[in-house]
């Protein structure tokens, strides 16, 4: 009796798993099946990837380049401005905190429309990727500055700046030397955030891309409308591949920066 | 001199008035304590001194003939140790040492030559390379000295650098301190709220009471000759005696006690190694407690004032709590001092 409840919690997690895990392994093979229709007996084969690369290689490029300019400017503005918000705390400090987070609460289909009105009829500026990047940054910002946030708010980051400074270095130096290197765990787990939110992301995305502009999950939005569900399957394998081990270093890095802020 | 505090203030923004106006002279190689309880003024004095907190308008403070007072804290060239040691965790105890001489940019040999040096002083080679992360309270206070001491600093600050130890390394640790300052011959300012401490390492301590200087002088200059009760009660723990002063004549309710000197309208204190159990007293106190501390016993002693007086009693066995006593404390160990301004 006692075993029976105590497999129970295992039981629905097994089932759960099953549940979310069933359609994924499906599309997985249907990406592989020389014939979805047919089933696995018409063969497994590799064509559809190759499919998929000559036709969407594109977006994977431009989405792995929108990730990493996406980073380099989360770094450049969200690094600073953690550092800031920890160095003031106050009111007015949290106040442009939530100020920040603000795109985590609205759609981003509000976003990108907000971004349309504004900015839209510069049609050099629309057509160029640099559009989806402004989207990008202006979603990914809040879980750079946070995560860096709450690393540089569990140090003494005060006296250890007193230290520095007490030693000859001036602020710059003790910017370089002390808060970004203490920081560098909530700077990984942030990076890693980042770059999978912006590979991933599709509403805002959705909104911003034209024909010639189009990313990774755009990209698979359009070859589920567009092509054989057996290209479509294989263009989710890929894209798989690329984020689930994102995935996995992104949840690595958030919890060794839990284990250092304690 | 090595350094003039002339007219150093603060206030806060929300009008409190921390420190007062204080001037302190500091003679090269002289070792000087901040004494006072938490929220006296000390540790901000110390901060403006180091460049950490700006001062009210009118301050200067010259090194040398230098003056530096408004110079930001990375140009004066004075060594900190902080209470919580604010030692780098992304460095090595080598690189936290090695820091303040690469600000200098100072060529890589000679740095590792100094770090060397400075390790060998501070007894640190075991744990060189070690993270800081991985020492011990004691050790990680022997790595700020030596980081604050590597780049030669013109004067020492010390903000209550023991008070973060358990209480058995602090003692070992004030002595070892005392002894490392010397030996650097460095002038130094010690902030501490332990009178034990201030008295074990500095020349010189300046008793500190609500934002001012309320005496300085030799650690024995404050303990023999008070000048007001404050000083008097925090160097020495000096308890005051109640009763009615007649010229030179304290009536206590049990008896009178005969003073070195006229004393009326003043306050009269006395420190529990005086008071003396004696059958031939001329005061009685009852008993009220009685702790045994090895070398001598402590006993609580009631009806010679509000509260109880402690006396240190070294004989064989003490009183028994609840008995009579009398006592004898001898004129010239009794302290007058004008009474205390109510604060």
């Amino acid at each position: 009796m006692k075993s029976i409840t105590k497999s129970i919690p295992m039981i629905v997690t097994l089932l759960a798993c099953f549940f979310l895990l069933v359609p994924i392994i499906q599309s997985v093979l249907a990406g592989l099946t020389v014939n979805y229709f047919r089933g696995l007996s018409s063969g497994l084969t590799l064509s559809w990837i190759g499919k998929v690369w000559a036709l969407y290689s594109g977006s994977i490029f431009l989405s792995i380049w929108l990730a990493l300019a996406c980073l380099a400017c989360t770094l450049v503005l969200g690094v600073p401005a953690a550092y800031a918000l920890a160095r003031n705390p106050g009111r007015a400090s949290r106040i442009l905190e939530e100020f920040i987070s603000l795109p985590l609460a609205i759609p981003g289909l509000a976003l990108a429309l907000a971004l349309l009105q504004l900015y839209g009829t510069y049609q050099g500026f629309r057509m160029h990727w640099s559009f989806i990047l402004v989207g990008h940054v202006l979603y990914t910002l809040p879980f750079m500055v946070r995560s860096v946030l709450s690393v540089l708010a569990a140090i003494d980051l005060k006296t250890l700046e007193e230290g520095a400074a007490s030693l000859g270095a001036d602020p710059a130096r003790r910017f370089i030397d002390i808060v970004v290197p203490n920081a560098l765990p909530g700077i990984l787990a942030g990076a890693l955030t980042v770059v999978t939110l912006s590979i991933g992301e599709f509403n805002l995305t959705w909104m911003l891309h034209t024909p010639l502009m189009k990313t990774l999950p755009v990209g698979l939005a359009d070859s589920y409308a567009s092509m054989r569900l057996e290209v479509a399957s294989a263009y989710t394998l890929v894209f798989f591949v690329m984020i689930v081990p994102l995935l996995m270093a992104m949840q690595w890095a958030s919890a060794r920066a839990q284990r250092i802020m304690q | 001199m090595t350094l003039e505090l002339t007219n150093i203030a603060k206030t806060f923004p929300d009008g409190t008035r921390a420190l007062l106006p204080t001037d302190l002279e500091i003679a090269k190689g002289e070792i000087v304590s901040l004494l006072g309880p938490s929220g006296c003024g000390k540790s901000t004095l110390l901060r403006i001194i180091a460049g950490l907190e700006v001062s009210d308008l009118g301050a200067r403070i010259v090194f040398d003939g230098e003056d530096v007072t408004r110079q930001p804290v990375e140009t004066r060239k004075m060594g900190m140790v902080f209470q919580s040691y604010a030692l780098f965790p992304n460095m090595s105890v080598r690189g936290n040492i090695g820091y303040g001489l690469k600000m200098q940019k100072l060529p890589k040999p000679e740095i590792a030559a100094r770090v060397d040096e400075v390790i060998l002083l501070c007894r640190l080679e075991p744990f060189a390379e070690r993270a800081v992360t991985a020492l011990s309270g004691g050790q990680r206070q022997r790595v700020a000295l030596a980081r604050a001491m590597a780049p030669r600093p013109r004067v020492l600050l010390l903000d209550e650098p023991l008070s973060s130890l358990d209480a058995a390394l602090r003692g070992q640790l004030r002595d070892e301190l005392a002894m490392l300052l010397r030996q650097f011959g460095i002038t130094a300012i010690f902030v501490t709220h332990d009178q034990d401490e201030a008295m074990a390492i500095a020349d010189r301590v300046a008793v500190m009471s609500q934002g001012e200087v309320a005496q300085i002088g030799s650690p024995e200059a404050l303990y023999r000759n008070p000048t007001n009760g404050f000083v008097a009660r925090f160097v020495g723990d000096a308890m005051p005696l109640e009763g009615q002063i007649k010229a030179g004549q304290l009536h206590l309710p049990s008896g009178v006690l005969s003073l070195p000197k006229p004393a009326d309208g003043q306050e009269v204190l006395v420190r529990a190694e005086d008071i003396h159990l004696d059958p031939e007293g001329p005061i009685a106190a009852r008993v009220e407690s009685v702790t045994f501390l090895g070398t001598h016993y402590r006993i609580g002693l009631a009806g010679l004032g509000p509260g109880l007086l402690f006396a240190l009693h070294s004989g064989l066995s003490a009183p028994k709590p609840g008995t009579d006593v009398r006592l004898t404390i001898v004129p010239e160990a009794l302290l007058i001092l004008p009474k205390e301004v109510a604060a």
